[in-house]
């Protein structure tokens, strides 16, 4: 369940910039979770609506964006299925992930300034 | 104000950030990290379920590497159990209690090193909470991840717990002895393995017959061989480095007396990232 320190985490970054940006509010918020990040985002995402009451992003929508483990050759750029062995056996060569498939990212806030 | 018309209203405003949710916690990792490395100790994150057999491993490492100084903090979220078993075994330890925290950050670790004699130790390990899925996601500040998977339980635990593995430096499949008495299937065991990890790395051992004790060992050499100042076991907390190129291939020990002229904020080779 550490859904909820990722939350207190990016709740506190948000009323971090909305503070350097005097806002005085915050009416929407994005993420992007990647299926490796280890969250699950329906976790994620009743962990949020217990934890911004009171805060600034009480009313603020949370987008969340799935993204997909991506494993590709580094030499052929062959793609791999769910469940595949994860080497290229034509190259010869481990597979590489990219880099978006363990994103947990804050990608953007959006905030209402004077 | 409105910049549109000058009404008055206020301004939706979006803000792009594109930045981890967990910055806060990969700052303190590596400064972590710089720590470590500028006093040469091998700073290993050890991660497993509970009852794998991380503290079992870390006990039997201290019977086979006499002369190596060795040193423990152990995660746990209400005894120091092993923290005690692991002092008992020769490694100074600590217990680090989570309470209901399921995973260690970088900052708890951070605090645990205070009052802790950390630089004095040539391999720190770091026992994380016994849990597969949130220890993952937190740097540490360590060099490596070693996952303890015992053999006990099911050769399928790497592809419901694909995140853990993918993090994985080395995996050590313990309690080997045991799979005389078991249906298990190494081979099963090492196919879920490449399915979630693109080069998987992988020790098989027993910490009760000291099978495999060797390779582990190995493997911890090879570590301390690539440490920033390639250190033969003798303490010293200065910083320093090599001036001869980024890459830490090489296996042999080196001398000590090239100019510091870089942070060592490259990966190793083995790294998966």
């Amino acid at each position: 369940m550490h859904e909820y320190s990722l939350v207190e985490a990016l709740l506190r970054r948000v009323e971090d910039e909305a503070r350097q940006r005097n806002a005085t509010a915050v009416h929407g918020l994005k993420v992007s979770l990647g299926e490796l990040a280890g969250v699950e985002p329906e976790l994620f995402r009743t962990a949020y609506e217990t934890f911004r009451t009171g805060t600034l992003c009480e009313k603020a929508a949370l987008e969340i964006v799935r993204c997909p483990a991506i494993y590709v050759c580094p030499s052929c750029g062959k793609s791999f299925a769910r469940g595949e062995v994860l080497r290229c056996e034509r190259c010869a060569r481990p597979a590489r992930m990219d880099e978006k498939s363990d994103a947990l990212l804050l990608e953007s806030i959006d905030m209402e300034v004077p | 104000m409105c910049t549109t018309c000058g009404c008055g209203d206020s301004e939706l405003v979006p803000v792009e950030l594109h930045e981890k949710i967990l910055a806060g916690n990969d700052r303190a990792a590596a400064h972590n990290r710089e720590h470590f490395r500028e006093s040469g100790v091998l700073a290993l994150n050890i991660m497993g379920s509970p009852g794998s057999g991380k503290t079992a491993v870390l006990e039997a490492t201290a019977r086979v590497m006499k002369g190596v100084r060795l040193g423990a903090v152990s995660a746990d979220l209400a005894t120091d159990n092993d923290a005690r078993r692991l002092q008992k075994a020769g490694i100074p330890s600590k217990a680090i209690t989570t309470g209901q925290a399921c995973h260690l950050d970088a900052e708890l670790v951070h605090r645990s090193l205070h009052d802790f004699p950390w630089r004095d130790l040539d391999v720190f390990f770091i026992e994380n909470v016994g849990n597969l899925v949130c220890p993952a996601i937190y740097d540490l500040g360590q060099e490596a991840n070693v996952v303890v998977l015992s053999v006990t339980e099911g050769e399928d635990k790497p592809l419901k717990y694909p995140v853990m593995f993918q993090k994985a430096d080395l995996v050590l499949v313990t309690k080997c002895d045991l799979i005389p008495h078991l249906d298990v299937d190494m081979g099963e065991i090492e196919d879920a393995l490449s399915r979630v990890m693109p080069d998987p790395r992988i020790l098989k051992l027993s910490a009760r017959t000291g099978e495999g004790m060797d390779a582990w060992r190995a493997w911890l050499e090879t570590m301390r061989g690539r440490m920033p100042d390639g250190r033969t076991g003798t303490a010293h907390t200065h910083a320093h480095g090599h001036a001869y190129g980024h890459s830490h291939e090489h296996e042999h020990e080196h001398e000590h007396e090239h100019e510091h002229e870089h942070e060592h904020e490259h990966e190793h080779e083995h790294e998966p990232e």
